[in-house]
């Protein structure tokens, strides 16, 4: 019984390496760009987007096919003249801010970025009221 | 009134442990799902998958709602998704296919095992429609209407389920 376990569970495990295609990756999947300051914009920009199929990792990290072919977007697209910043938005239209992992200001994320602001001026204003008691106190000390 | 307030840090905590805890206890969403609804499809036009049928372009896509299909002969899901395609065709839905990095022969094989329900295959071997239109997997399936405009997204295999909401979405495409 055992044994027929352990073999229907080796069985499942070739299963998800049967579910990969046998294709070549895209030209430039794992080959960088001939110039050296495309590839180093390319490898930056890369770092800072989200494998799809992997979801805890960056494209440039990632061995999945589909990571492979959203390299070749990037490098090939960097080659034709866009910038990082175009190739980011072109992905973010299509994904979402999901697949950056560069935080924006969108209208989802905005409370991130507000909330801290708010906090820092809560913690001033409970600063000043209390400093600024302690100062009138220590006046009132004074006159007494 | 001051011990009230000792305790609402505690409180604060307890909230949030408890709110972690329930959130391991809910299953994650997965799914990344495409921000190009209501969006027209990108432009493309892709080689056929095999010898059988002519290719995709985004110019096939006028006059009437149709399926776009994403999926691959190496992929299970889309092995378990046949029957619904099939039945969807049947009905009259015409269902165009975009094979992901994929080779004409396998193509060939996997629509001789499983059925044949496209009316044309575009060849995608280095997801650049899939990127486009963002898919993010195989299989995926999207409804686009008359004038090329994408509609509904289905993300996953077609399960016997799903079909009513597919022909419910392609009857509001119209």
């Amino acid at each position: 019984m055992i044994r027929f376990i352990l073999a229907a569970i080796i069985a499942l495990l070739a299963l998800s390496v049967a579910a990969q295609d046998s294709m070549p990756p895209a030209p430039y999947a794992y080959n960088q760009l001939a110039d050296p300051r495309l590839e180093a914009e390319a490898s930056a920009l890369m770092h800072t987007l989200r494998c799809l199929k992997c979801q805890s990792q960056s494209i440039a990290d990632s061995d999945a096919p589909m990571a492979g072919d959203m390299r070749h977007q990037v490098r090939s697209r960097i080659l034709a003249g866009e910038s990082p910043d175009e190739i980011r938005r072109w992905l973010i239209a299509r994904y979402g801010d999901y697949v950056s992992y560069e935080p924006e200001v969108s209208s989802t994320t905005w409370p991130l970025f507000v909330a801290p602001l708010l906090l820092l001026l809560v913690v001033g204003a409970v600063l000043l009221r209390r400093l600024g008691k302690r100062r009138s106190d220590a006046e009132g000390g004074d006159v007494a | 009134m001051r011990s009230v307030y000792l305790w609402v840090p505690l409180a604060l905590f307890a909230f949030f442990a408890g709110l972690a805890a329930y959130m391991l206890t809910q299953e994650k969403d997965q799914f990344v799902e495409s921000t190009m609804i209501g969006q027209p499809l990108p432009e493309f036009a892709l080689d056929p998958a095999y010898a059988g049928l002519p290719g995709a372009a985004k110019a096939d896509f006028t006059g009437k709602p149709r399926l776009l299909n994403i999926w691959a002969s190496w992929c299970l899901p889309c092995i378990a998704e046949a029957p619904q395609l099939e039945a969807l065709q049947k009905q009259g839905v015409e269902i165009v296919g975009i094979a992901i990095r994929d080779r004409p022969e396998d193509v060939a094989n996997f629509l001789a095992k499983y059925g044949n329900p496209y009316s044309r295959i575009g060849s995608d071997a280095i997801s650049e429609v899939q990127l486009a239109i963002g898919s993010s997997g195989v299989p995926e399936t999207f409804v686009i209407d008359g004038k090329g405009v994408i509609r509904y997204q289905h993300i996953g295999d077609i399960r016997e389920s799903d079909v009513p909401k597919l022909l419910a979405e392609l009857e509001k495409a119209r």
